[in-house]
């Protein structure tokens, strides 16, 4: 097997260490804080969300709309519902917001993504929302 | 020293890093297409309902297991990111936390499997 010589040690500049003083150089810090805060917070709701929707007492098949009737009869669903849209949209844009910016080939297409992705994420959003509060239960 | 020296490339950190990136972007397409068969909930009971009802195949209860399991290895690794950013031990510790990882994950996954399996052998 060949042998692969070790990458250079990447070398920090006094820049790197400075601290941002807020304004657009703290926005990846944020970023960065949310994802974990988010992720944390998205493995609990997610996987609570599947187990009752997909896996306990049969699953799929009891969802139908009646069933969304009785669990958004209660405000706790709902609110936990559009908590659950509203971070899992950050945190995939957030996360598609960093993969294009690796992978772009250049800052035209860099624009066109990221304004693709906002969009899309945006959309989606104020559906899911529309969706959550919009809904009128109709006992089955 | 090891073979690779310092080179991050080509271990199962690199491939855990690939699977992160790559189920975070499947798990975000599916979301937007459930986001938008959810909203037939304001279009008709009617409508909603025959839209569901055209999942109850073993086709989509694959596609199910595929989401959990997705789902699951995002959830766990995401943590163990989270453990090598917050914990002093993390980046020491990552071959182990990788094992365990390993072990919560078949924790995890086996029982929607078995669940939604036994669904898809049901319906066949």
């Amino acid at each position: 097997m060949a042998t692969v010589s070790p990458a250079p040690l990447p070398r920090s500049t006094s820049a790197d260490r400075r601290q941002p003083k807020g304004g657009r150089g703290s926005f990846e810090l944020y970023a960065w804080v949310f994802m974990r805060v988010s992720g944390v917070l998205l493995v609990l709701l997610v996987l609570g969300h599947f187990a009752i929707m997909h896996v306990l007492d049969g699953g799929l098949d009891r969802i139908n709309f009646a069933f969304v009737s009785g669990r958004w009869a209660n405000p706790f669903w709902r609110v936990y519902d559009f908590a659950m849209l509203t971070l899992a949209l950050l945190h995939g844009g957030n996360g598609l917001r960093v993969i294009i910016d690796d992978y772009a080939r250049s800052g035209t297409r860099r624009l066109l993504y990221q304004s693709v992705n906002a969009t899309v994420v945006g959309l989606t959003w104020a559906l899911g929302t529309l969706t959550i509060f919009a809904f009128t239960p109709q006992p089955s | 020293m090891q073979r690779l020296g310092t080179l991050y490339r080509g271990r199962e950190g690199m491939w855990t890093w690939v699977l992160h990136r790559v189920s975070g972007v499947a798990i975000l397409f599916y979301l937007f297409a459930h986001v938008v068969d959810q909203a037939l909930l304001n279009v008709s009971p009617e409508a909603y309902n025959r839209v569901i009802d055209t999942y109850r195949n073993p086709f989509v209860g694959l596609l199910e297991i595929g989401l959990a399991v997705v789902v699951i290895f995002h959830a766990l690794n995401g943590l163990r990111i989270i453990l090598f950013d917050f914990w002093s031990q993390g980046v020491a510790r990552q071959r182990q936390m990788l094992w365990v990882q390993s072990v919560l994950f078949l924790v995890l996954a086996i029982p929607p499997v078995i669940a939604i399996g036994a669904h898809v052998v049901e319906e066949l």
